[in-house]
């Protein structure tokens, strides 16, 4: 089997790697580059917990080839603070108790922050359509959205709008 | 849960992969979009090919286009295309809510127009828009393109009339005519699963009676399929809830061999047919008498 050759940035990093073509972005990202942030949940596409960016819009990680990334930009939640700095989103997550576990955090907050990046102050609905793209089980959901909307209110987000 | 191994190849352009198509054995080669269907398949090894095509590196495959009376939509096209699409919002409001009613964000972003098409899940929701509005998907072959009609196109679970060396092109979605009514509705365990159920209806009115009725029923049997028994009842009638009832029963005595399976009983399946049929044509006459024809 023919391996291919890969050049990917990842979190403003220039990476260039042989890969198997089975391999899967997450597991390149997990085992290739050490990025472990990114989790690892059903394998096929249901629970949302490995989901990242890949220019600029949130994907599940398992459900694409690293060699389909060759040429592209992936954002992983490793990229997101500075320093010791965390995102907003990050930082409200823990303020408003948005995760318990923390199994499936990396993977709402990478669909959050496609969200918020798009659309700075989205509805209560719009919200909810993002977060039910992922599968948290220990916190019933309420803390998580608590998180976005302080997350949207101190990122400077208006108030929200009804959708229409 | 790994794919089995398997050779790749992402071609640039069509003809390209149409080469790589027909110097492999068909029964090897998978073909992927954007993979929101298949690699769960790879990835339980319930799809072990040898070779996996890549198209998702063919621009020409891509976009979503003006034509006279109709949209044409690049078979890999993402969900999320459709949706940023104002082309789209403005022909055919029918289309662009049944693509947001597809799965999630995240999937919508990868998921393509084509892919929801060659899949022919039958509770999925783009074929049942293509049936109702009558679209044309557009194949490449060995042998040339060729135009299918939707109704031709859908066979029965999974499985479509593209033959093994044909590769789907584009999807010609028709506008919705003048003053038409529509809705979607369907019934489903949670947001963005699949439906349990599902129903499409159009319908004009003039001189207030309904006119060009159609009703499409998904996720009830092997395909999506229209209703030409209930359609015929509500043909040239003055609408209202009891004929929209009758119809809805006209639709769950039709319906053959409803699926019965860990997601609902056949007899649930055959009401939920009858209820969403009703109320997606109450849905669709508002929305007629809406438009002020």
């Amino acid at each position: 089997m023919a391996l291919c050759s890969i050049q990917v940035n990842v979190n403003g990093t220039n990476y260039q790697s042989v890969v198997e073509p089975r391999l899967s972005l997450a597991d390149f990202l997990r085992h290739e580059l050490g990025l472990t942030g990114t989790h690892v949940g059903c394998e096929h596409g249901v629970c949302g917990i490995c989901n990242v960016l890949v220019d600029g819009r949130s994907v599940r990680a398992c459900l694409l080839l690293a060699v389909q990334v060759d040429g592209q930009s992936v954002e992983t939640v490793e990229g997101l603070a500075e320093g010791e700095k965390l995102h907003p989103i990050q930082q409200a997550f823990m303020d408003e108790q948005g995760l318990q576990c923390g199994f499936c955090t990396p993977g709402f907050i990478m669909s959050l922050k496609e969200l918020l990046d798009c659309n700075p102050s989205p509805s209560e609905d719009e919200i909810k359509d993002v977060l039910g793209g992922s599968i948290c089980r220990c916190t019933g959901y309420a803390g998580i959205l608590r998180a976005v909307q302080s997350a949207v209110a101190k990122m400077g987000g208006g108030q929200p709008s009804s959708a229409d | 849960m790994k794919p089995a191994p398997f050779e790749y190849a992402a071609p640039p352009t069509l003809d390209e992969a149409l080469a790589i198509l027909s110097e492999n054995d068909p029964d090897e080669v998978k073909i992927l979009a954007g993979g929101q269907s298949l690699m769960p398949l790879l990835n339980m090894r319930l799809a072990r090919p040898e070779l996996l095509l890549d198209l998702t590196r063919i621009d020409e495959l891509g976009g979503v286009r003006a034509l006279d009376s109709a949209v044409s939509i690049g078979a890999l096209a993402t969900k999320r295309d459709v949706e940023d699409s104002s082309l789209v919002r403005d022909r055919n409001p029918l289309f662009m809510e049944s693509t947001v009613m597809i799965g999630h964000p995240q999937i919508r972003n990868r998921g393509t127009v084509g892919g929801s098409m060659v899949q022919a899940d039958p509770a999925a929701e783009y074929p049942a828009v293509a049936v109702a509005l009558g679209a044309e998907l557009v194949a490449r072959g060995p042998g040339g393109e060729r135009v299918i009609e939707a109704d031709d196109f859908f066979i029965t679970y999974l499985t479509t009339s593209l033959e093994p060396g044909e590769i789907l092109t584009e999807v010609r979605v028709p506008d919705l005519p003048a003053g038409t009514g529509w809705s979607i509705q369907e019934v489903a365990r949670r947001h963005g699963d699949f439906a349990i159920v599902g129903a499409v209806a159009m319908l004009r009115l003039e001189s207030g009676v309904c006119v060009d009725p159609r009703i499409v029923i998904f996720g009830a049997s092997d395909r999506a399929r229209r209703h030409p028994e209930a359609e015929a009842l509500l043909a040239g009638e003055r609408p209202s809830a009891a004929l929209f009832e009758s119809a809805g029963q006209a639709v769950a005595q039709s319906l053959e061999d409803p699926t019965d399976d860990v997601h609902a009983s056949a007899d649930y399946r055959r009401d939920l047919a009858r209820v969403l049929c009703a109320r997606t044509l109450s849905e669709a006459m508002e929305r007629a008498e809406g438009s002020g024809a």
